[in-house]
């Protein structure tokens, strides 16, 4: 396949992204796309970007093949491990691309949205390694729920700025963070936590979680002497989906699948799949799929997972939904918990509640590609993150939190 | 009338035009009627209404408050029509602002058609740029319908021609970098910014808004603009009253202060 390369100069997927932002802003996204195309093809910045990723953040990442899981779900399954990495999940690898992009803009103080916290521990972690001030803006109603991360940032040397407006949750975070952007562009680099916003954030997230990708293609050669049928990953903003969707977007015989947050059901309003569930509109500075009412005001996102609880999704998802390349479905809080608790019993692994949405559909999926290519398929799953993080909503959910007795698988929610 | 009209009247006069901002259905539609026209009586020329948005990037604290409400008792975009279309009829010049998606959701051309249908001279777009706006280009030329966009100090020169070229009716200079929300003083960019605007183009009025929210202040950008621009000192007036009464006398004494300020430039 000999596709024209996206996004298009003016950071157009199709009708998708784009920079929908105000003019005052214009400058600054022009010079950092400036920087980043200077520094793309800098060895010098690459070499830098390549050992902090080897030697901080301790990738490549392993690619692991779930035995038990496999015999369960009845597919040969891969972990692509990013919840090995340091800091526990795909993340590290965009926060430490872009503090780097900030030291070679002379930008000293970077700021970053979060929600429930990972992004921002992780923005935190890579500006004291380089030196940076760093602003977190996170919504209220999360810097409650999540005060372990609020501390971990604080401990980190971060200010953590709890966002009081709107529906005080990461959407209006992302507000919050482009307000003082608009104020403060000269100083300072917006370090964007997912494949979305205007152009170039969406490729230049894309191009430094793409390592996930490259890797994963590389060890099936490696490990398996041939690709998988089919990649899938969690969708909410999409870095970690994008990242490991790109180096398989040529080998069409590779399927591509985007979990997003389907909450209660997409049919009962309350969910985050804002492909499945959404319709085109403009959110936070590009043209992509959004949860909106019928006229264009954003619509609370609901998820289980934190991460995945944002009424938008990056603008190369969008297309890659309209062209028909990746297939994206959503998945129940109660499927993607359901996965959870078989991770933890069958392989010792807990996962983030977002990566279990991507195991959760790969259940689903299983028989299908079965069927379809009438032999066990192979398939790679991003681990995202680990679930250390969400042991208090999952322990809440499973209803173990005040109990000592041995649970029984299955009888437990 | 016109906005440009408006300018040019203004201009005669020697004096700036007063725009006084407000968002649609706040706190409730018939409030946010009688405030515009309170207003304009008190002297703002041109009424901005502002359709309450749920993710409002580029205004500060006060707007966004204003919008919540609006957007909390159920303000629709029919309702933002509806509501142009009362002041509009009651002789006001009157000119939309609007974050995009609104306007996408709506259907560009649809809602171009049904803007100027209200009667209003035109819109003005704080997160859409020429360079993604080619849609709302045609329809405003079909319509005849006034486009603003805005520039900022940031903007390189080359962007400011461009932007300025797609104007229509005025363009919007955002005397600093922030959000809106009235400040202690009036920026010391705004001059510089105005002036790169009349080397582009010396015929386009330029109205100067964000952080002007006092008489003095109103003057100040009076000496060296076309307009001033204010909102939340405006919509603040509202939102801390006691009682509508209250909220609609210290609006047309903050609008009246302002129209003082335009008609006595700073030299």
């Amino acid at each position: 396949m000999s596709a024209p390369a996206l996004p298009d100069l003016s950071g157009h997927f199709g009708r998708y992204g784009g920079r929908f932002v105000p003019e005052a802003l214009v400058r600054a996204l022009d010079e950092l796309d400036a920087a980043y195309r200077s520094a793309k093809t800098d060895p010098a910045f690459q070499a830098r970007f390549q050992d902090l990723l080897v030697n901080y953040a301790g990738t490549p990442s392993l690619l692991y093949r779930a035995e038990r899981l496999s015999e369960k779900l009845g597919a040969e399954i891969l972990l692509k491990r990013e919840d090995l990495n340091h800091t526990g999940a795909h993340k590290v690898r965009n926060v430490l691309g872009q503090a780097l992009l900030a030291k070679r803009m002379g930008k000293p103080r970077v700021i970053a949205e979060t929600g429930a916290g990972q992004h921002g521990v992780a923005s935190a972690t890579a500006a004291a390694l380089l030196d940076l001030e760093c602003v977190v803006y996170m919504g209220e109603t999360d810097t409650e729920r999540q005060a372990l991360n609020v501390a971990r940032m604080r401990m980190l040397g971060a200010t953590v700025v709890p966002v009081t407006n709107g529906s005080r949750t990461l959407k209006d975070a992302l507000n919050e963070a482009l307000r003082d952007w608009v104020a403060s562009v000269d100083t300072t680099h917006y370090l964007l936590g997912t494949a979305a916003g205007p152009h170039p954030f969406p490729e230049i997230v894309r191009d430094f979680v793409g390592g996930i990708g490259v890797e994963a293609r590389e060890q099936c050669l490696t490990q398996l002497g041939r690709l998988p049928d089919a990649v899938a990953a969690c969708v909410g903003g999409g870095s970690n989906a994008i990242g490991i969707f790109h180096a398989f977007v040529p080998d069409e015989a590779v399927q591509l699948y985007g979990f997003e947050a389907g909450g209660d059901g997409v049919e009962t309003g309350r969910h985050a799949a804002s492909i499945t569930g959404g319709s085109a509109g403009v959110l936070h500075g590009a043209r992509t799929y959004v949860l909106q009412d019928e006229d264009g005001q954003t619509v609370e996102s609901h998820s289980i997972s934190a991460g995945l609880d944002y009424p938008g999704v990056g603008p190369e998802h969008a297309w890659l939904h309209d062209t028909g390349r990746a297939t994206y479905e959503p998945v129940t809080d109660d499927e993607a918990m359901a996965a959870f608790q078989l991770l933890c019993r069958t392989e010792g692994i807990i996962p983030a509640i977002e990566s279990a949405h991507a195991l959760a559909g790969v259940a689903r999926i299983a028989p299908v590609l079965r069927a379809e290519l009438g032999r066990t398929p192979t398939i790679v799953v991003n681990l995202s993150g680990r679930g250390d993080k969400d042991v208090h909503t999952a322990g809440a959910y499973f209803g173990i939190l005040d109990q000592v007795e041995t649970l029984v698988p299955g009888e437990n929610s | 009338m016109s906005i440009a009209e408006v300018f040019h009247k203004a201009r005669a006069e020697d004096r700036a035009v007063l725009v006084g901002c407000m968002p649609a259905g706040f706190p409730t539609v018939d409030d946010s009627i009688a405030s515009m026209i309170a207003m304009h009586e008190a002297g703002c020329d041109v009424i901005e209404v502002e359709l309450p948005y749920s993710d409002p990037v580029m205004d500060g604290p006060v707007i966004q408050r204003a919008s919540d409400i609006a957007l909390s008792r159920g303000v629709r975009t029919r309702d933002t029509l509806r509501i142009i279309e009362a002041v509009a009829s009651a002789g006001v010049p009157v000119v939309l602002m609007t974050y995009w998606n609104p306007v996408e959701k709506y259907g560009v051309a649809a809602f171009a058609r049904d803007l100027a249908a209200s009667g209003a001279t035109g819109m003005i777009t704080p997160d859409l740029i020429p360079d993604e706006a080619a849609e709302w280009i045609a329809a405003a030329d079909e319509h005849r319908l006034d486009r603003t966009f805005l520039v900022s100090p940031s903007s390189t020169d080359d962007r400011l021609a461009m932007t300025v070229a797609q104007c229509r009716g005025f363009v919007y200079a955002t005397a600093l970098m922030g959000v809106t929300g009235a400040r202690t003083s009036v920026s010391s960019q705004a001059p510089d910014l105005v002036d790169r605007i009349r080397h582009t183009n010396p015929d386009m009025p330029v109205g100067v808004g964000l952080g002007v929210g006092t008489g003095a202040q109103a003057a100040e950008v009076a000496g060296f603009a076309d307009g001033v621009i204010v909102g939340s000192a405006l919509i603040r007036c509202v939102l801390e009253a006691p009682d509508p009464a209250t909220g609609l006398s210290r609006l047309r004494a903050l609008s009246a202060e302002l129209a003082e300020g335009v008609r006595n430039p700073a030299k």
